[in-house]
């Protein structure tokens, strides 16, 4: 249950900053998003209702975690950082004013 | 064989690797060559090997069927492979006419994103599919901004967002097929939609494939950002990210899925109204690849919609449909990039009269336009007649009379491209309506040297290839059929997998 109302947080946070201005919002909102896909995939391998894994000197084979989803999870945290790290540097190179979330967007003045 | 499947995303992405740290331009522009002409070569020997139907399929570092990621090639994604590696080859030698190598990281990056192409087509495994439309995307947001226009980044912006939000859908899909159905191995899930929690999670992963192949309704990125970068990188995409996208769709619903009424109505209609909005939407484009990326919209309306009709005999409509457009659509945008490097504009308005000093470029436009129109004797003729001919045994007839329509459509907005860039009399200078900001070509491409010639050379071998498959289509559509068939009934695909 925790879980699920987790995932749900963070996806609404996400969609929220994603629809904001700012580069940084963007970025964050993308950071929010990717984890809670992280969480959903912890869930897919039945989290509620299985032990930790690897844990204790009674180890249950059947009872303890799914480790499949744990590795999924592992290479979308590395992908989410690697295009985390790209997204920031844009934001470097695009300077101050594609943060600067009060002053209108640009985008709106130009020509079509 | 099936051991060095895997070699065809590790070579890219050695090769990807020594062309950063090896010094010296020669180097860069052999690897950028040798590797996409080798995995060609390993392709047709794949081709060769899968058109009776045998599937090549590996387990990848040896682990156990089931628990290992699996490399599967059968007529498909063997021809996929060896069209993409083609057009790799094509976009690249345009690429390096047009000066874009000058910039030490586009050979790295292409490559790159070469390999998670090729992967996409091989991998037998939904993950593995997501972290290969991953390899492959990430350096094209670099390619796409690369120019610096403050319209390339613009774009850069907006393809970031969609694609990093389908992205996370995929893995939010994959992970919810994972949760449902115990499995993410494409053998193992044959026919798995049939319980309805995995069709849920199933139907995550198709909008998320379908944002990536620019389906209606999310085909809205596709024309806002191909056209704001440079002419090679949107002719390199062209070819290879939304056929990603299109190739794992027609994978998913036929392993996965069997087509109900309902679910053949829906895709239907989708792919109808893809048709429709794409050629609307090209009549009324200003610049040339606008028009082209609009076209991609509609045409990928006509190589879908034969996934629901009449089963192998729709799918080889598909896979027909599938190759002909990729090889034409990066014709076109070779064809024309090679104006807008020469006449550094990409506006419609401010051309005119081309065809009298690129005469070889006029005519492989023409040749290519005529085969995306579909007449005879180019391939579009026999592509369009495949999939008419599956539309009537299904006996839908508004396949039938949609495609026929958008046809002429597409002649229209073909001809006002036309006579509008290449035979048509050129602008009054002083007119000019370009904003010096649009025009995002390095330098007008390379003025001397055996480079120059070659920028003409990729577009017009590609229409060529167009010419001779209608002029000689059997062993194309042998082929599609084959493939068709194995789409049809993935039991061979699904026991190659899982055998140990």
């Amino acid at each position: 249950m925790t879980l699920a109302i987790a995932v749900g947080v963070l996806v609404a946070a996400g969609v929220f900053l994603l629809t904001r201005r700012g580069l940084l919002r963007l970025v964050l909102g993308f950071v929010l998003l990717g984890h809670a896909v992280n969480l959903v995939l912890l869930a897919a391998g039945g989290a509620s209702r299985r032990d930790p894994a690897l844990i204790g000197p009674e180890l249950d084979l059947q009872a303890a975690a799914d480790p499949l989803p744990q590795a999924f999870v592992l290479t979308a945290i590395v992908i989410t950082f690697g295009v985390t790290v790209y997204l920031l540097g844009l934001i470097a190179r695009s300077g101050p004013e594609s943060t600067d979330a009060s002053r209108p967007d640009a985008s709106r003045d130009e020509q079509p | 064989m099936t051991a060095a499947l895997p070699l065809v995303v590790g070579g890219p992405l050695l090769a990807a690797v020594l062309a950063v740290l090896v010094p010296g331009a020669m180097v860069r522009r052999v690897l950028a060559l040798a590797v996409p002409a080798a995995v060609g070569a390993g392709g047709v020997a794949l081709v060769a090997a899968t058109r009776d139907g045998d599937v090549v399929a590996t387990q990848v570092a040896g682990w156990l069927p089931g628990v290992a990621i699996a490399f599967a090639a059968d007529t498909l994604s063997a021809l996929m492979l060896v069209v993409s590696a083609l057009l790799v080859l094509a976009a690249t030698v345009f690429a390096v006419a047009a000066g874009e190598d000058d910039d030490p990281w586009f050979v790295p990056l292409v490559l790159m994103l070469s390999a998670g192409v090729y992967g996409a087509y091989l991998t037998a495994d939904l993950f593995n599919l997501f972290v290969m439309i991953e390899i492959a995307l990430l350096p094209s947001y670099v390619l796409l901004s690369r120019t610096g226009t403050p319209q390339a980044i613009r774009a850069g912006r907006l393809y970031l967002a969609v694609n990093l939000t389908a992205s996370t859908i995929l893995l939010a899909g994959v992970g919810l097929v994972y949760a449902t159905a115990g499995t993410v191995n494409l053998a193992e899930l044959a026919g798995a939609a049939a319980a309805t929690p995995v069709a849920v999670a199933t139907g995550v992963v198709v909008v998320a494939l379908s944002v990536k192949a620019a389906l209606v309704p999310v085909h809205g990125w596709l024309p806002a950002t191909y056209p704001a970068t440079s002419p090679a990188v949107t002719a390199l995409f062209s070819g290879l990210l939304t056929k990603i996208g299109v190739y794992g769709l027609v994978r998913v619903l036929t392993v996965m899925v069997e087509p109900t009424a309902g679910l053949r109505l829906a895709v239907v209609a989708v792919m109808l109204a893809t048709m429709v909005i794409g050629v609307l939407g090209a009549l009324g484009e200003p610049t040339m690849r606008g028009v082209l990326a609009f076209h991609m919209v509609s045409q990928v309306g006509y190589i879908l919609v034969g996934v629901v009709l009449a089963g192998a005999v729709g799918l080889s409509a598909v896979v027909f449909y599938l190759v002909h457009h990729t090889v034409v659509k990066t014709s076109l945008f070779l064809s024309v990039g090679v104006v807008e490097v020469r006449r550094r504009t990409g506006r419609i308005a401010d051309l005119g009269g081309v065809a009298t000093q690129h005469r070889w470029v006029a005519l492989a436009f023409l040749l290519a336009a005529m085969s995306l129109v579909g007449l005879p004797p180019l391939s579009g003729f026999w592509a369009k007649l495949g999939v008419l001919r599956a539309g009537l045994l299904d006996g839908q007839v508004a396949v039938v009379v949609v495609a026929l329509v958008v046809s002429v459509g597409t002649l229209m907005s073909m001809l006002k491209l036309g006579v509008g860039v290449f035979w048509g009399s050129p602008p009054p200078s002083g007119q000019a309506t370009t904003d010096p900001a649009d025009a995002p070509q390095p330098g007008g491409g390379r003025q001397a040297g055996p480079w120059s010639a070659a920028l003409v050379l990729p577009g017009g071998v590609l229409a060529l290839a167009s010419l001779a498959v209608g002029l000689a289509p059997d062993w194309l559509l042998a082929l599609s059929d084959a493939a068709g068939a194995a789409l049809a009934d993935p039991s061979a695909y699904v026991e190659a997998v899982l055998r140990p």
